[in-house]
């Protein structure tokens, strides 16, 4: 029941929106929407921890230890942001860079992408997974080019184009997937019913999943922002609206590795070596890598936290793709502790950027004296993503970096090179903006305080003591991932 | 119709289907290139019909379907109104010469045939011979998009990826489970309308749809 709720409250919220169009109450009715989706997500939570995984609608949807907290935390960080986003779209409105056709479509599709990516989470269809990560990038392809500026219809078709050739790319693996599953299963749509390959991974043809997973690793990596194929994400972060490169960060990025966790869970099951941990662990040194020295390069504000977005997804990627309980467990702990920062980042960032009405860094200075919400928010953001303790970050990539160590000592060092100087490289450009005098063309603004208090403090708490259920599903998933 | 004659009936549509997919990697003229796509959409449909015929797979009769009202009539279609609209109807230019993109696609068929060797010897189905056809199309869409330089014809190499994708589904498997291909049309639906607005968009920003035009977003030294 939960579970309809939960998809069909984004849905319906997507039809009333685009009725309801640049009403003054829209922005509350995307807030209100959202809010039913976490409470329901929320109720969703309480089902699992009580039921252990949960089936249901003939097998159509599944939701165990791994999908059940990022539902909750996909609901969760989509409400925040339609609450940061009242605010926000209010004030590019008031500057004219907004029309009424454009605010009905950006509410619109808001929700129509929280569907998407709720979809992804919940179905238990290997092909409906795909479907739904399509939709989720054609629902925020055209909400890029919202500005219609030059740029922002480059960074759009960029998007479009490139994650259309990797989804693509992903299809083709999960054809080869269905084409192993079929022999075992017989054809139809349970053989694409994950709960089913799961159990019978160990009787898939391993040529045919080894081959089937360098089309998805590709595919799926394309989403993930993995480099080579991560050009797509910084233009598409710094050109779209601040809310939007909120969830797409805190978000899709997520969603897609998810994804592809799910599909190494089945190449390893057949093919018993760890070939597959080997490709991620390889894609994700090199992102952290590329990411953290393109990170010293950045004059944009946005641009800059993309790349710090594709280097902390290289992390998680490279602790799925090193294995074994430790770094499993950090590498769930850091997509759940990086999502909520770095939107909470984002939030600073957009109402930093508005007050200067510019994203270059050079010309954004005094915030903390201008307004100490939006200086402290990003000062302790920026401390949180580099690692500091005592926030969740901190946890995580302590934890990632010991497993690294321990299995992989080889490579400790360049993770290590990657996390310094990605360090150095924040710090070096969001101290001057913190700090100082306030400048002449600064503006004061009404600023959202909620979602960027409730985020951190969350990350605080994440750092200092893990609850015990949220222990208990991640080494659940652990387990699974073995 | 007997098996025999259906299944080479397929292995010649599979190799019109390639010869097409050649076709519009050097055609330069747009009306040539969405007559091509047309064609190549058409053998497509007919191929899924055979391969449903073959494996006794009825689903894949509505997949057929799909395909003609999709590929052949709805997106020439609305390519072909969007083409009047925005008055395009000059060469396009190509990034590298065709003499040179003809032997990049030879390379790319050699090596899809490569790629999918050991799969063609553990599949029992009659169409299995097929499958390097379908990973090679995908390949001379992917190569399309790479050396065309206009918005419209990286959509239609976009496009012949998907015909090559669905190919693929069919004669591996006889085709994915309906609710899935059901699913890809619908998001190829949705993806057909944002493509349409983006081509007004580019146009009015950029003056013409030439992607070259787009070069802003770099990173400066």
């Amino acid at each position: 029941m939960s579970l309809l709720i939960l998809l069909g409250v984004p849905l319906v919220a997507a039809l009333a929106l685009a009725f309801i169009g640049d009403r003054k109450l829209a922005p509350e009715v995307n807030i209100l929407g959202s809010a039913a989706t976490f409470a329901a997500s929320v109720e969703l939570a309480f089902q699992v921890y009580a039921q252990g995984t949960i089936l249901a609608g003939n097998n159509f949807f599944f939701v165990d230890a791994f999908s059940v907290y990022l539902t909750v935390l996909t609901a969760f960080v989509s409400m925040t942001t339609a609450i940061f986003s009242r605010r926000y779209m209010r004030r590019e409105r008031e500057h004219g860079t907004l029309g009424h056709r454009r605010m009905r479509f950006y509410h619109s599709m808001f929700q129509l992408f929280i569907f998407a990516m709720l979809l992804c989470l919940l179905t238990n269809n290997v092909g409906i997974l795909w479907i739904a990560m399509e939709l989720a990038t054609l629902s925020t392809v055209l909400l890029v080019s919202l500005y219609r500026t030059p740029a922002a219809i480059e960074a759009a078709w960029k998007y479009f184009i490139l994650c259309g050739v990797g989804i693509a790319l992903a299809l083709f693996g999960t054809v080869l997937l269905y084409f192993a599953a079929e022999k075992v299963l017989g054809a139809g749509g349970q053989a694409l019913h994950w709960t089913n390959l799961s159990q019978v991974s160990d009787q898939l043809e391993p040529t045919i999943l080894s081959l089937a997973f360098v089309f998805l690793v590709v595919g799926y990596g394309t989403k993930v922002g993995l480099v080579p194929v991560h050009n797509w994400l910084p233009d598409a972060h710094s050109e779209g609206p601040t809310p939007i490169s909120a969830v797409l960060s805190g978000l899709l990025l997520n969603i897609a590795l998810y994804a592809l966790v799910r599909c190494k869970v089945l190449v390893d099951g057949s093919t018993g070596n760890h070939h597959s941990g080997n490709i991620m662990m390889g894609f994700g040194i090199i992102s952290i890598m590329v990411a953290s020295f393109s990170l010293l390069r950045q004059k944009d504000i946005k641009r800059m936290f993309a790349y710090s977005s594709i280097e902390h997804m290289g992390i998680a990627t490279f602790a799925f793709g090193l294995g074994g309980p430790v770094a499993t467990f950090g590498a769930l702990l850091h997509m759940l502790v990086h999502s909520l920062t770095k939107s909470a980042i984002f939030f600073t960032v957009g109402h930093a950027s508005q007050m200067h009405r510019t994203q270059e860094m050079d010309r954004i200075k005094g915030l903390i004296r201008g307004n100490p919400l939006v200086g402290w928010g990003m000062a302790l953001g920026v401390m949180a993503i580099v690692g500091m303790p005592p926030f969740g970050v901190f946890a995580s990539e302590f934890l990632i970096l010991t497993a690294t160590i321990k299995d992989a000592p080889l490579l400790a060092p360049f993770l290590l090179l990657g996390l310094g100087v990605s360090f150095a490289a924040l710090f070096r450009r969001v101290q001057p903006m913190v700090s100082g005098e306030v400048p002449s063309w600064q503006k004061q603004m009404k600023v959202a305080h909620i979602p960027v208090i409730l985020h951190m403090l969350v990350v605080l708490v994440l750092g200092l003591y893990i609850p015990k259920f949220l222990a208990g599903w991640f080494q659940t998933t652990a387990g699974l991932l073995k | 119709m007997n098996i025999e004659l259906a299944t080479q009936l397929n292995s010649l549509l599979a190799s019109l289907i390639l010869l097409t997919a050649f076709a519009l990697l050097v055609q330069r003229r747009m009306n040539a290139l969405l007559h091509l796509f047309a064609w190549q959409g058409l053998l497509l449909a007919v191929s899924t019909a055979i391969v449903g015929y073959l494996g006794g797979a009825h689903d894949l009769y509505i997949s057929s379907v799909l395909t003609l009202s999709m590929k052949v009539v709805l997106l020439p279609y609305i390519l072909h109104k969007l083409i009047v609209k925005l008055k395009i109807h000059k060469e396009v230019e190509t990034v590298v010469n065709i003499p040179t993109t003809m032997l990049m696609g030879i390379v790319l068929v050699i090596f899809s045939y490569h790629l999918t060797a050991p799969i063609r010897e553990l599949s029992t189905l009659v169409t299995r011979s097929t499958l390097a056809v379908a990973l090679a199309t995908v390949m001379l869409g992917f190569l399309m998009m790479i050396t065309r330089k206009h918005a419209v014809t990286q959509i239609i190499g976009f496009l012949a990826m998907e015909n090559g994708l669905l190919f693929a589904a069919t004669s591996a498997t006889y085709g994915m489970p309906l609710v899935v291909e059901l699913g890809v049309a619908l998001d190829l639906l949705i993806a057909a309308f944002i493509f349409g607005m983006f081509f007004f968009h580019i146009s009015t920003t950029f003056d013409s749809l030439d992607v070259d035009q787009m070069a802003r977003l770099k990173e400066e030294d």
